[in-house]
C-alpha cells in the first residue's frame, strides 16, 4: 500500500520561503511549525475560497505577529464579461445581463442601466408616473433585502450567528415581495427600458402593507441584539477607519461616506425616480468606523420602509395607470404574466399576434429580435445603490445594441480603501472592516 | 455617414429586405458657448484658473444634458489638479475606455467622470489616444481612487496609465493574452443544440448594428 502526501495541507520551501497550506483542520500542526521558526514577519493568503471574505475575495495580507504591515486584494475570480456579452444582445435583452452583476442589489442594476437607456432615447420624461413609483419601491425593498445580507453576514464574520438567522429571515419576506411582483426573487429583470416589465398583481398592495408591518416589528431584533451590545462594540468601535479625506479621494460613496458624517446620498443631492417627493432622512455618524457604519444601515431600513408606505399611497392613486411608455417602437407589445416560472407570455397577446393581426405579429417580431434604436451618443447616470454611486456609462453608435456598456460598481471602488481601513490593526479587524465596505464580488468583478 | 447592407452578417440568402438596411451614423459634434445649465459657469472657471485652457482643450461637447471636455493627453494632469483644487471636483468616481477603431489615431478614449460634491456637479474628461501608442499619464498621483479604475481600463483595452504605481491586470488572469472590451476581441461562445435546433453563439447571430 502506497502513502500519499497531501500536497494541499503540507508545507514545503519555496523561493519565497516556507509555503503553508491550510485547508481546515490542521492548524495545531501548522502554530507548532511557525512556532519553531524565529521569522515574525508571515504572509497570509485569505481566499479567495473562505467564508468570511463576502464571496471570492482574495486578501493577502503581510503579518507581524497579529499586526497587519500591508493589504492587497486580489479580485477578478467572478468576472464573467457581462459588459462585453451586452455588446452582442439587443437594448432591452442588456437588462438580463446587467440584472445579474451585483447579484443582492439587482433591481439597481437595472435601474440605473434603463434610467440610462431612456436618457440616450430622450424618453426620461414620459415614462408613467406608476412605473417610476414601482421602480422606487422596489429600489427600497432591494435596500433592505441588501442590507440583510450586509448586516446579517457582518455579523455572522464575527461570531454573532443569530443576528444573521434573523437578518435573513426579514430578506425572505422581501424576497417573497420580489417573487408576487415580477415571478423571481433574484435577478429579475423586471425594470425594463421605458418602464417595468408588469403591473402589479391583484392584491399586492395590501400584501406590501402587512410586509412593511412585519418588518418594522422584526427588525427590533436585530436592534436589540446588536446595538449596545458590547461584544459587538468592542468589535467595531474605532475598527476599519476611514475619515472624509480618504473617502473623496479614494472615491468612497455609500455608507462608508455617511460615516465621517457627511450626508451624502444622491436620493437627495442629484434626485432621480423622482426622490425628490419623498420624505425620508438621510442616517449620518461621525466616528468613521465599522460600527457607525452598521448604525448607519440599521437606520436606512426605517427610511426605505417609510418610502415604501409613501409609495403604496401613491400606487393606490395611480391605480389603472400604465407601467410603459406609449411609443410603441420601444414599448414590448405584451404586459408578461406572472407563472408558476417566473415571468411568462401573455397568452391573451400571443392569441393576438398568431390568431388575429399579422402585422402584430411582424411588429412582435420586429422589436423583439431586432429590437429599437437608440441614437448615438454617451450617457453616464448614476443612482444610490445600498453601497453607494452606482454609475452606468453607456454609449450608443446608434444602431440596436449597445456600444459599450460599463457599470461603476460602488463595490468595486470602495474595494479599493481595505488597505486605509486595516493597515496596522489587528488581523481579527481586518474581517470587520471588509464586512463594513459590504463588497459584493458580482458587482466588482462583473 | 451613412452605412448600408447587414451590417457584418455575410452569405445569408436573405430575402427579407434585412441586407436592404441603411443605418446613418450621426456624429456629435462640438458646441458653441452657451453651453447651458452650469456648464459655461464651470468652463469658465477652468480658463481662469488655467490660462492653457483652450490649448488643452480638443473639444467640448454638451449632449443630453452632460459636458464632456476632450483634454490633450499630455495635459491631462494638469487639467485634473486645476478641477481638484480650485474648481473643487474632489471625486474621480471611475475611469472607463471606449474602443473606435474607426477613428485612425484616436481609437482609445479614455473617460473620466468627475464629480464636485461642494458643487453638486459632474463633468466628464475624454482622452483620446492611438491604439499603436496607447499612453494616458495616471491620475492616481491627483484621485487615489483611480488606481484599480485604471487596472481595469489597461485590463481590458490595453491603454497604459503612465506612472501609475502598478498597472497590473486586475480582472483576467495575469498570463491573459489580448484586451477583451477591444472591438477586434472575438467574444467566442459556442452553438447550443436546443430541441433539435442548433442556436448560433451570440456574436454570429445576424446584427442589425
Amino acid at each position: 500500500m502506497t502513502t500519499f502526501t497531501d500536497p494541499y495541507a503540507s508545507s514545503q520551501e519555496t523561493t519565497e520561503g516556507r509555503v503553508y497550506s491550510v485547508t481546515g483542520g490542521d492548524w495545531d500542526s501548522l502554530v507548532t511549525e511557525i512556532g519553531a521558526t524565529k521569522e515574525e514577519r508571515v504572509v497570509l493568503n485569505m481566499g479567495p475560497q473562505h467564508p468570511s471574505t463576502h464571496g471570492v475575495l482574495r486578501l493577502i495580507l503581510e503579518l507581524e505577529g497579529e499586526t497587519v504591515t500591508e493589504t492587497r486584494c486580489g479580485i477578478g475570480y467572478l468576472h464573467t464579461g457581462i459588459e462585453k456579452n451586452t455588446e452582442f444582445r439587443n437594448w432591452t435583452q442588456g437588462v438580463t445581463f446587467v440584472t445579474r452583476m451585483d447579484y443582492l442589489s439587482p433591481i439597481f442594476n437595472e435601474t440605473a442601466y434603463c434610467l440610462g437607456v431612456e436618457k440616450l432615447l430622450g424618453i426620461t420624461n414620459d415614462v408613467t408616473e406608476r412605473a417610476t413609483v414601482i421602480r422606487v419601491m422596489m429600489m427600497e425593498f432591494n435596500r433592505i433585502s441588501s442590507h440583510m445580507v450586509a448586516l446579517g453576514t457582518g455579523a455572522l464574520e464575527l461570531g454573532a450567528l443569530s443576528p444573521m438567522i434573523f437578518a435573513f429571515r426579514e430578506r425572505e419576506k422581501v424576497l417573497d415581495i420580489f417573487e408576487l411582483l415580477s415571478g423571481l426573487r433574484m435577478n429579475m429583470a423586471y425594470i425594463r427600458p421605458g418602464g417595468v416589465a408588469q403591473d402589479l398583481p391583484a392584491g399586492a398592495l395590501t400584501k406590501i402593507r402587512e410586509t412593511v408591518k412585519d418588518l418594522r416589528h422584526n427588525f427590533k431584533d436585530n436592534e436589540k441584539l446588536l446595538i449596545g451590545n458590547s461584544i459587538w462594540i468592542k468589535r467595531t468601535q474605532g475598527v476599519g477607519y476611514l475619515d472624509l479625506a480618504g473617502c473623496t479621494t479614494l472615491g468612497i460613496t455609500g455608507p462608508v461616506l455617511r460615516s465621517t458624517g457627511l450626508a451624502w446620498d444622491l436620493r437627495k443631492a442629484q434626485p432621480y425616480c423622482g426622490y425628490e417627493n419623498y420624505e425620508f432622512d438621510i442616517p449620518t455618524t461621525d466616528s468613521c468606523d465599522v460600527y457607525g457604519r452598521f448604525l448607519i444601515r440599521m437606520q436606512e431600513l426605517e427610511q426605505s420602509l417609510r418610502i415604501i408606505e409613501q409609495c403604496v399611497t401613491k400606487l393606490e392613486k395611480l391605480e389603472g395607470q400604465p407601467v410603459m411608455v406609449a411609443d410603441k417602437k420601444i414599448a414590448w407589445p405584451s404586459q408578461l404574466s406572472v407563472g408558476a416560472d417566473g415571468m411568462g407570455n401573455s397568452l391573451n397577446h400571443i392569441r393576438e399576434i398568431m390568431g388575429e393581426s399579422m402585422e402584430a405579429l411582424i411588429h412582435h417580431f420586429k422589436l423583439v429580435t431586432e429590437g429599437f434604436r437608440v441614437p448615438a451618443g454617451q450617457v453616464y447616470t448614476a443612482i444610490e445603490s445600498p453601497r453607494g454611486e452606482l454609475g452606468v456609462n453607456l454609449v450608443s453608435d446608434g444602431g440596436t445594441r449597445p456600444y459599450r456598456v460599463h457599470f461603476r460598481d460602488p463595490s468595486f471602488n470602495n474595494l479599493q480603501s481595505t488597505a486605509a481601513m486595516c493597515e496596522g490593526g489587528q488581523i481579527a479587524d481586518v474581517i470587520a472592516a471588509v464586512a463594513s465596505i459590504d463588497p459584493v464580488m458580482g458587482g466588482v468583478d462583473r | 455617414m451613412s452605412k448600408s447592407g447587414m451590417f457584418g452578417s455575410k452569405g445569408s440568402g436573405d430575402t427579407s429586405g434585412f441586407s436592404g438596411l441603411v443605418k446613418s451614423e450621426t456624429v456629435i459634434g462640438s458646441a458653441q458657448r452657451p453651453y447651458g445649465g452650469y456648464f459655461d459657469q464651470v468652463a469658465d472657471d477652468l480658463e481662469r484658473a488655467y490660462p492653457l485652457f483652450s490649448d488643452a482643450i480638443e473639444q467640448v461637447v454638451v449632449d443630453r444634458g452632460e459636458l464632456t471636455l476632450f483634454i490633450k493627453p499630455d495635459r491631462l494632469t494638469e487639467v485634473a489638479k486645476i478641477l481638484r483644487d480650485q474648481l473643487r471636483f474632489e471625486m474621480c468616481v471611475g475611469v472607463n475606455g471606449v474602443h473606435y477603431p474607426d477613428q485612425t489615431n484616436r481609437e482609445l478614449h479614455t473617460i473620466y467622470s468627475l464629480l464636485s460634491i461642494t458643487r453638486n456637479q459632474r463633468i466628464r474628461l475624454e482622452v483620446c489616444v492611438s491604439e499603436k501608442s496607447p499612453h494616458v499619464p495616471s491620475l492616481v498621483e491627483v484621485w487615489a481612487g483611480t488606481n484599480w479604475h485604471e487596472r481595469e481600463t489597461y485590463d481590458m483595452f490595453g491603454i497604459i496609465f503612465d506612472n501609475h504605481p502598478g498597472l497590473t491586470r486586475i480582472l483576467m488572469p495575469d498570463d491573459w493574452a489580448g484586451f477583451p472590451q477591444r472591438k477586434d476581441y472575438p467574444l467566442g461562445g459556442i452553438e447550443i443544440e436546443y430541441k433539435g435546433a442548433t442556436v448560433p453563439a451570440p456574436s454570429q447571430r445576424r446584427s442589425y448594428t
